[in-house]
């Protein structure tokens, strides 16, 4: 795309990439993502595009936090099992970005392609209300779309979707690729 | 006690807090106490501006007029420092409720008081940093808030073709929208900025006038 150069300092790209020390509150937290909801609202047609539209944003953001997550918590050795995986993701990244773990981990009854990550609260909603028309919006869809880039990006790529069950409830699909692979590591 | 804050009628993702007070102590919303580590907030800001500048260059309508237009790109970066403001202007007006009902300052006698709430209890209390209250005009109605980092921008580099975005111009439409609801008008726009080369991030505040209280809010 277009060339850039850094503006004198470069030091940006030198900079350690430890735990940033400064904490904003939630309800500034939650205010931005209100107002991001807003906006993106002002600009479809359909919750389920809103829904789109935020999860398109929250891959921008899981793509950000990918790598400096894997290098912190894990010194650069990525997973390659899918339940290893998934713990990461309910223990290491949702502690990095929400303080606490996710609450719970399932996996479906009858299908090994699909887990479950259970919220009762997420954060994300904390200052959303949905109104009756709109029931089926669940902003965090913005969430999704985090697991859903990391999990793209780490090799494991999966359908993640949103809903109203137990709280809010990550449904994420995997590829069939992924679960033969796992399969096969099992078997060595 | 707190009820719940007013929302926008228009739009139909409404503001609103859900956890009712228990009335067990003065702060009832213990939960809104917590703070987060920056890294989620400082980049869901990003792919707010990134989805922002998205959105105005693949506008079509916007890029008709552009055609007719010299300094075509001037103006795209114009409407996204423009469309800050009022995002940042709608978080402004709730965050001071946030705000009021979180510490117990009450009334600020002038200026001078609400320049040093602004700088030592608010930006604290959200932002987790203190900027420095300097450069007060001689009349007393003007002055400066720096800011040695900004968790808005960890991280970030401005690209070439968008060295005149005013990265964090939401921080300008939350200053103003906040202090409307308390009756004051101020102009508030970014002086010097670490993104576009400066040592620090200059937020220049000046005080226009008391707004009196039957004139109609957020008319903008």
């Amino acid at each position: 795309m277009e060339t850039r150069f850094t503006r004198g300092k470069s030091a940006i790209l030198e900079r350690p990439l430890s735990r940033p020390k400064t904490e904003v509150s939630v309800s500034v937290f939650a205010l931005l993502f209100s107002e991001l909801a807003q906006y993106c609202q002002g600009r479809v047609y359909s919750v389920s595009e809103l829904q789109a539209r935020l999860a398109g944003l929250g891959q921008r953001v899981g793509v950000g936090l990918l790598d400096v997550l894997v290098l912190r918590e894990k010194s650069g050795k990525r997973e390659t099992k899918v339940l290893n995986m998934l713990l990461f993701i309910k223990v290491s990244v949702w502690r990095a970005l929400f303080g606490k773990e996710a609450d719970k981990l399932e996996q479906a009854n009858d299908d090994d392609k699909t887990y479950y990550i259970i919220e009762k609260e997420p954060l994300v909603n904390t200052y959303i209300s949905v109104p009756k028309e709109n029931s089926t919006l669940n902003c965090a869809a913005f969430t999704g779309g985090i697991v859903e880039a990391i999990l793209a990006h780490i090799g494991f790529p999966a359908k993640v979707t949103v809903h109203w069950h137990k709280g809010t409830t990550l449904m994420i699909k995997f590829d069939e690729a992924v679960i033969a692979r796992d399969k096969a590591l099992e078997g060595r | 006690m707190r009820s719940s804050s007013s929302s926008s009628s228009s739009s139909s993702v409404v503001l609103r807090r859900k956890t009712p007070c228990d009335g067990s102590d003065s702060d009832c919303d213990v939960d809104f106490e917590a703070h987060l580590n920056s890294e989620l907030f400082t980049l869901t800001y990003g792919a707010l501006v990134t989805q922002l500048c998205k959105d105005y260059e693949n506008d079509e309508e916007v890029n008709k007029q552009l055609d007719k237009m010299q300094h075509s790109f001037n103006i795209i970066i114009y409407i996204i420092n423009h469309c800050q403001i009022s995002r940042g202007y709608n978080i402004g007006v709730r965050l001071i409720e946030d705000f009021l009902a979180r510490s117990s300052i009450g009334r600020c006698q002038d200026f001078r008081e609400t320049a040093d709430v602004i700088a030592k209890v608010a930006f604290k209390m959200y932002l987790g940093v203190t900027p420095s209250v300097t450069n007060w005009s001689p009349a007393g109605d003007e002055f400066s808030l720096i800011l040695e980092n900004n968790p808005l921008v960890d991280f970030v580099e401005l690209p070439d073709n968008h060295s005149t975005l005013i990265y964090s111009n939401l921080l300008c439409g939350v200053l103003r929208g906040a202090l409307e609801m308390v009756q004051m008008a101020v102009d508030v726009r970014f002086a010097q900025d670490t993104l576009r080369g400066d040592n620090v991030t200059e937020i220049r505040m000046k005080f226009i006038k008391r707004i009196e209280e039957n004139l109609p809010a957020g008319d903008e």
